[in-house]
């Protein structure tokens, strides 16, 4: 239970070149064919395993709408087909067809029976749905008088009180205040663990790196590639980025990973390293410990202004510390061609035990987006290991001064 | 014609159709302090207003009938019930495009949006007529066990109003025209048939075309019924349930054929 096939899949939409062309099409059937295809999708093969958790990516109009309704049955396919085993239970638009006027528990029922269950079903569930949702007496009052994210809670509450097989998501989690974004997404965990298969469409980096064991990029309505979802999100990051000009490429490293470097090319990062006080070159470092990350910039075409930033990600991808020297106020004003600039960064190592990536760009200002000259994902890799301080939990080192009073 | 599967969805979504048609009522006279009471307020308007305007104030008599309460039974039968047909045929045609945003985003036996409207028009007509039904035991009008005969009639009108709102409503999808014509069209069908005048006014070279109306032998099928506690002419009744039957089943085909590329449209 619970497997989603994708093979072949494809859509078009029919383009007629004028309003009559269509009854001319219905009306003479031995006519030739009127309309021209749109494609909006195509070829686009997959599988998800049961209990395996997918993120689909892409930029706006890369068709991942279109894939969504394709698999949830909304439209109907041009070419290919999708399998499914199992219940399915997608939130696509949360809060579709709540009536104004009705209170949130009447369409609570209402969404429900959408949902295909029955009255009694909802009234075993509606305690649950309540207590999710945690509105309140507004559980009660006509919808018209919510928030937006109330809605959102009694929407979602309805939509996950059963258990799937295969939940479908698309970014509705993005609504909603923290406290209720942690909920749902602790429900959506909760799920996972008992076996459910998920499908999430995000744009949030966070949201694909913690919950899904692989990602999905789509790009024009194909799909332009599969795999660890660090892996795909750096390569997304890139794509736009590169929206214009250049290349996008990603190298297998060492030890595995793949690390993606994209950009323009009037510099790149010719040599990077982490020093310890002594300048001697590391890979593993002690919690706490005082270190300088040296990076090597040559420069091989004349940049008005050149910034160079880095950040330090943890092995799921997670940032723990980015800067730039924008932001710490030293760009560099009309840098040449065949010039070498080396930065220094010294800084205390108060990370916790782990493995971390620094991920480099060297742009014109704070953003990558206006002038991307090089953007190196995982240029380097370093252990943190704890071999002098008390064992602690968590990826930061933030050692506390204690004082205890017993009064 | 009704494939099982469809037929196992709809059974799947019962409580989506019932608590539809339940809510679409609800809807009306939620924010109303009277509440429910509309429902009833406004019908009994509609027939007091027939009764005393045309009956009362008009003097307008039956032709061959003298009782003062004949026409406004003969008004109401007829606008009654063309009622029923005209709510059924104007909200099929609008049936997919009014929920469009239902149907876009989420995947339910689409055809559950007909019987709903269906539901729902029987529901309306269903107070209607029953008040008028208690006026006429009231007013010792009831013609007696004839009136049993309503019932096939209404059937039959029944499943031609839903074989023309299958059909428009699909049709409207993909050309918005249709919608309009039909709007216009029903208005001046109302007018073709005799349902405000008795048939026996018009001029006698007018009759044979009648004939071509299939629902001018319905309206008067009830009028015999009501006014007249006769039992209809079942064959002049024929070629509507031949029409209607074909109207059906093109409805359906039309509607599995293009309720896939309906959503694309939309």
């Amino acid at each position: 239970m619970g497997a989603i096939t994708v093979s072949g899949l494809g859509k078009a939409y029919k383009k007629y070149p004028t309003r009559w062309s269509r009854l001319a099409e219905w009306m003479l059937p031995f006519t030739r064919q009127r309309h021209s295809l749109k494609w909006v999708l195509r070829d686009v093969s997959f599988q998800v395993a049961p209990g395996e958790a997918v993120g689909l990516i892409g930029i706006n109009g890369a068709g991942k709408s279109t894939l969504l309704k394709l698999i949830t049955g909304t439209t109907q396919p041009t070419t290919g087909n999708v399998w499914m085993e199992g219940s399915v239970a997608a939130l696509l638009e949360l809060g579709m067809g709540f009536h104004p006027d009705f209170s949130g528990r009447q369409n609570a029922y209402m969404a429900g029976q959408l949902l295909g269950m029955t009255v009694a079903e909802l009234d075993a569930l509606m305690p649950q749905i309540e207590a999710f949702a945690d509105i309140g007496d507004y559980m009660d009052q006509p919808v018209r008088v919510y928030s937006s994210g109330m809605q959102m809670r009694v929407a979602f509450s309805v939509a996950t009180a059963r258990r799937p097989d295969i939940l479908i998501v698309d970014e509705a989690l993005s609504v909603g205040d923290a406290y209720f974004q942690h909920k749902s997404f602790d429900r959506i965990r909760q799920f996972r663990k008992q076996g459910t298969t998920l499908l999430l469409v995000s744009h949030d980096k966070q949201a694909i790196q913690s919950v899904c064991d692989r990602a999905i990029l789509l790009d024009g309505g194909r799909l332009a590639r599969e795999g660890r979802p660090e892996e795909i999100m750096d390569y997304y990051n890139a794509l736009i980025a590169e929206r214009e000009n250049d290349t996008v490429r990603q190298a297998e490293t060492g030890d595995g990973k793949v690390q993606t470097v994209s950009g323009t090319g009037e510099a790149n990062v010719a040599d990077i390293a982490l020093l310890d006080e002594h300048g001697a070159r590391i890979e593993v470092v002690d919690v706490g410990s005082p270190v300088t990350l040296e990076v090597r910039v040559r420069v091989n075409a004349p940049i008005p202004r050149m910034v160079l930033g880095y950040m330090i990600k943890d092995r799921l991808g997670q940032p723990m510390y980015g800067t730039n020297t924008h932001l710490k106020g030293l760009p560099l004003d009309g840098v040449a061609a065949g010039e070498e600039v080396v930065y220094r960064f010294a800084f205390p190592m108060n990370l916790g035990p782990g493995s971390y990536s620094v991920a480099t760009a060297i742009v014109s200002t704070e953003t990558h987006l206006v002038n991307n000259y090089e953007w190196r994902d995982l240029a380097l890799v370093f252990t943190v290991m704890n071999m002098r301080r008390p064992h602690f939990e968590g990826s930061a080192w933030l050692d506390p001064a204690i004082d205890i009073q017993r009064i | 014609m009704i494939s099982p599967l469809m037929l196992r969805g709809l059974w799947a979504y019962r409580g989506f159709v019932l608590g539809s048609v339940k809510r679409e009522f609800q809807s009306k006279y939620t924010n109303a302090m009277l509440g429910a009471v509309w429902s009833v307020l406004s019908p009994l308007a509609m027939i007091l207003v027939y009764t005393v305007i045309f009956s009362e104030v008009m003097r307008a008599k039956l032709p061959g009938n003298d009782s003062s309460a004949a026409y406004s039974i003969y008004l109401c039968a007829g606008i009654l019930t063309w009622g029923l047909f005209a709510e059924i045929v104007a909200r099929g045609q609008g049936m997919f495009l009014d929920q469009a945003n239902l149907l876009k985003k989420i995947s339910f036996p689409r055809i559950c949006l007909p019987v709903i409207v269906v539901l729902n028009a029987l529901v309306n007509f269903g107070i209607i007529f029953g008040l008028f039904t208690a006026f006429l035991v009231l007013s010792g009008n009831f013609p007696g066990l004839v009136f049993a005969a309503i019932v096939p009639v209404l059937a039959l009108q029944v499943l031609l109003a839903i074989g023309l709102a299958m059909v428009v409503g699909v049709l409207n999808v993909f050309f918005r025209d249709v919608g309009q014509f039909v709007t216009i069209a029903v208005q001046f069908w109302f007018w073709l048939t005799p349902i405000v005048y008795p048939a026996s006014i018009l001029p006698e070279q007018f009759w044979p075309l009648l004939d071509y109306n299939p629902m001018a032998p319905i309206i008067q099928s009830y009028h015999a019924i009501l006014v007249e506690g006769a039992m209809p002419q079942w064959q002049r009744l024929l070629p509507a349930a031949v029409l209607a039957v074909l109207l059906c089943v093109l409805g359906m085909r039309l509607f599995r054929k293009r309720a896939g590329e309906m959503v694309d449209e939309l």
